[in-house]
């Protein structure tokens, strides 16, 4: 099974809602933009019925090349997370496939 | 930054479509990718990132209240995997120190 993608995304607004196409097309690419940029200013995103986007920032760390085996400190940074909801975790729960993606 | 909010945001950024329909392109999105998730196909955005299926296995848990112990089921869990570029941008902002 191919992975969803925006344009099939778009498609389901044209075929639903009757966007025209450039406006489903755009309104895909916004719905993802916004998100990205309210993430980029150190923003949560809160999406009911589906999770949250959280940010958390993380101290520097020691580490390692794992080919030389050389020591080299992991810098401090921000990152992003995604808690799913509680409606979204039961909507996945109970799939029945047997090959883990 | 809440759906809503969002909806607000994408709706003052155009002239096409009101407030209503965006409300409801916003809502179709969210349905669409829970379902396919359900279904257990992948979500890739390029430059957001992935949102995939992982297995737990099955266990034996405990009631924390009575310390009685429960089977668990095996079950799938919703994991997201941000992209090259999201995870760049917001690396950048905690540089330009938001």
């Amino acid at each position: 099974m191919t992975a969803l993608t925006k344009a099939d995304m778009a498609e389901r607004l044209f075929e639903e809602l009757g966007l025209n196409k450039r406006e489903a097309k755009e309104l895909v690419e916004a719905f993802f933009d916004e998100i990205r940029d309210a993430l980029s200013h150190n923003e949560q995103v809160k999406l009911s019925g589906f999770g949250n986007f959280d940010l958390r920032d993380k101290r520097e760390r020691p580490g390692r090349n794992p080919k030389t085996g050389e020591e080299i400190p992991i810098s401090a940074r921000r990152v992003v997370t995604f808690r799913p909801g509680q409606k979204l975790k039961q909507k996945v729960e109970t799939y029945a496939g047997t090959q883990p993606q | 930054m809440t759906k809503s909010e969002l909806v607000e945001i994408i709706a003052a950024k155009q002239t096409q479509l009101s407030v209503k329909d965006v409300e409801l392109a916003v809502k179709t999105l969210i349905e669409h990718m829970s379902q396919s998730l359900a279904e257990g196909q992948r979500i890739e955005i390029r430059g957001f990132g992935s949102f995939s299926l992982h297995y737990r296995a099955p266990r034996v848990g405990r009631n924390p209240k009575t310390g009685d112990s429960v089977d668990l089921p095996e079950k799938h869990v919703p994991h997201f995997k941000p992209g090259k570029e999201l995870r760049e941008k917001v690396n950048d902002s905690l540089k330009a120190g938001y």
